[in-house]
């Protein structure tokens, strides 16, 4: 049972990324494909921020009461990581409105219909 | 233990969250369930020792990232019935996906394990100097802005890279096609 508790975080980050994959190809939607891709990057933070805990650790703030902390390192990575994503999702909002604006729909068979008929 | 139980639970909303994300149609409501997503993401890491990480999830993350979202949702049409093409594909790509990081996973140290490799190397070094050399408590803080300064010089340069994008995007007329589905826009 215990076991099962230590490995429920890296079976999370498998299940996370691959919703978010399946979200991705299979929506039509571009925001829900943009959700989608969020969800892909939320899981491998999770599964660096897992990877950094101590049990027992504390915070990796210094101070005389506990000797034991965190590892800091994927804090770090994972900060950068998180508003990196943040800006890739805006520059993709920013996408999605411009081919809402050309298109006039953002669903991407509607788009590839209109596409087909407009060439043939 | 405790915390165990509690990263059970966050986690097991995580996935719930993520499943009805999947199921939900409507673009505002997918909006919605994002920031929820985001902010139990950030109470796992508060819960997993990372509470920068988590200050930056629930700052950007949730606030911001949702704010934008919001925004663009705004301007476009309801979303329409659940369509999901490329079934059979993905579903391979995916149980082939799963397999292979199972059989991945398998093999890492468990959650929590003091001995696992990642906490041997250069760790215990920045947590025994850092102190000393930049008079900051916050190790995190230390590693971020001096360790590896350059990395956030980066991190920058991709920020301001991206919003000169959007900026770029939403103001430029160029682009537009003069077709006859143009007028469908609503103004």
């Amino acid at each position: 049972m215990t076991d099962f508790l230590y490995f429920w975080n890296h079976f999370a980050f498998v299940i996370l990324m691959v919703s978010g994959l399946f979200i991705i190809i299979t929506s039509q939607n571009y925001i829900k494909k943009i959700v989608g891709l969020a969800i892909f990057q939320t899981s491998v933070f999770v599964f660096f921020v897992s990877l950094a805990k101590i049990i027992d650790g504390t915070a990796p703030i210094l101070n005389s009461v506990n000797n034991v902390y965190s590892n800091p390192l994927p804090h770090v990575l994972i900060l950068t990581a998180i508003v990196v994503g943040v800006a890739t999702s805006a520059l993709g909002l920013a996408i999605v409105l411009q081919i809402y604006k050309n298109y006039g729909s953002v669903e991407e068979n509607e788009i590839k219909k209109e596409e087909l008929k407009e060439n043939s | 233990m405790n915390f165990l139980i509690i990263n059970f639970f966050l986690i097991s909303i995580l996935l719930l969250t993520t499943f009805y994300i999947f199921k939900t149609t409507s673009l505002i409501s997918i909006v919605a369930l994002t920031g929820i997503f985001t902010l139990v993401c950030a109470a796992i890491y508060v819960n997993l020792d990372a509470v920068d990480v988590a200050f930056t999830e629930a700052a950007v993350g949730s606030g911001i990232s949702t704010i934008l979202m919001v925004m663009a949702v705004a301007k476009l049409p309801e979303g329409k019935k659940n369509q999901l093409l490329n079934l059979f594909p993905s579903i391979v790509l995916s149980v082939s996906i799963v397999i292979v990081l199972m059989l991945i996973i398998a093999n890492l140290p468990l959650l929590g394990d003091p001995n696992a490799p990642i906490h041997l190397h250069v760790t215990p070094e920045y947590i025994k100097e850092s102190k000393s050399i930049f008079h900051i408590p916050n190790v995190v803080t230390n590693i971020l802005a001096s360790y590896r300064g350059f990395d956030t010089l980066g991190e920058t340069i991709v920020i301001f890279t991206a919003g000169l994008g959007v900026i770029v995007l939403l103001t430029s007329n160029t682009l537009n096609r003069k077709t006859k589905f143009k007028k469908k826009v609503k103004k």
